[in-house]
């Protein structure tokens, strides 16, 4: 036997499938946005407002790949974007090949800006690269302004923090200028829409930062 | 909580070197894996014996693990400390501005592996 020095990372077979996926995706003018939150954060809600405003300009997919999303696929259909659900067995992420493989099924041809739902945890799926162009993370109002402090290799991967259920905010201690320097703190870079899907607050801003994404994705 | 994903992309990257480099059978293969890497060893012990079985190329592997420990670097007093025992906040000056230099990573170190050259 001889030793054969490696030093790669454990996670770089999975690396260079996602750097090979967002190029093809690119190229074929697909712009995938890696959605991450706990469960129970609204994504589908904040997801649904989001289709039936921009439904009539751009053709929207999503791959559902939580575990208890079955529901959810078909309230997606019901708003006119195409829909599939990844079976994920009780994986805790989504990675670059199962991505693909959910892509694959579901046909990418007319479709402009792709949705992946990823699992529903602040910890795993941050650890992993889907391939995807952006990589946007929702955290609500009831689950805390602390949250930052708790997961932060989450607010550290994400281009974007979307925070929702706006409107409940009379209802809880959660000090959006303490969040938003804690999330500033671990990523100076990062974009925060606080959005409320239910009265519409803050839509148009996330919206227009999605359109202007796509357009350079496209170029 | 996803060491079994991890055993999987390990192999696949073995899988990759195999064929590039002719090897027929790996008897080992070490692991550097950070002290707060949040990856548990014993789980993972647990995981690639569970794995290597049903994967010809792994299944006299050893896993040899080698932990690197964590340390935390303070921008304001340009000090380092042990991240596990002191955390966020600097021992030395009390600053919040601190990052993590290493323990983060899990990287496959080397492995020891018999080649159809070797053989031959």
């Amino acid at each position: 036997m001889k030793v054969i020095e490696l030093h790669k990372s454990v996670t770089e077979s999975n690396d260079k499938d996602a750097e090979v996926l967002r190029k093809e995706l690119k190229e074929k003018g697909v712009f995938l946005i890696n959605l991450m939150s706990s469960a129970g954060s609204g994504k589908t809600t904040f997801l649904s407002k989001t289709i039936l405003d921009l439904k009539e300009d751009y053709r929207i997919a999503v791959l559902e790949a939580d575990i208890d999303a079955s529901v959810d696929a078909e309230k997606i259909e019901s708003l006119g974007a195409k829909s599939i659900q990844v079976h994920t067995d009780g994986m805790c992420h989504m990675d670059a090949g199962m991505t693909r493989r959910g892509l694959e099924e579901m046909g990418l041809e007319e479709v402009d800006i792709a949705f992946l739902e990823n699992i529903g945890n602040l910890i795993c799926p941050a650890e992993y690269d889907t391939g995807a162009s952006k990589n946007v993370m929702i955290l609500s109002v009831p689950e805390g302004d602390d949250k930052p402090l708790k997961y932060p290799l989450m607010f550290q991967t994400s281009d974007v923090l979307v925070i929702t259920k706006m409107d409940t905010l009379p209802y809880f201690s959660f000090d959006l200028e303490k969040c938003t320097e804690r999330v500033q703190f671990l990523n100076p870079k990062i974009n925060i829409f606080p959005v409320s899907a239910k009265s519409g607050e803050g839509m148009k801003e996330w919206e227009e930062w999605l359109i202007e994404e796509t357009r350079k994705w496209k170029e | 909580m996803h060491e079994l994903s991890i055993v999987t992309h390990v192999a696949k990257t073995l899988d990759e070197l195999a064929e590039e480099n002719h090897i027929s059978k790996i008897g080992s293969v070490t692991l550097e894996v950070g002290e707060v890497s949040g990856i548990m060893t014993d789980y993972f012990e647990d995981c690639w014996n569970y794995f290597k079985v049903k994967h010809p190329l792994l299944k006299e592997a050893k896993l040899k693990i080698e932990i690197i420990p964590a340390i935390t670097f303070c921008e304001d007093c340009k000090k380092e400390y042990e991240t596990v025992k002191y955390g966020k906040i600097c021992p030395h000056c009390g600053s919040e501005h601190t990052y993590l230099k290493i323990g983060n990573e899990c990287t496959i170190k080397e492995i020891e592996a018999e080649t159809e050259e070797s053989q031959g």
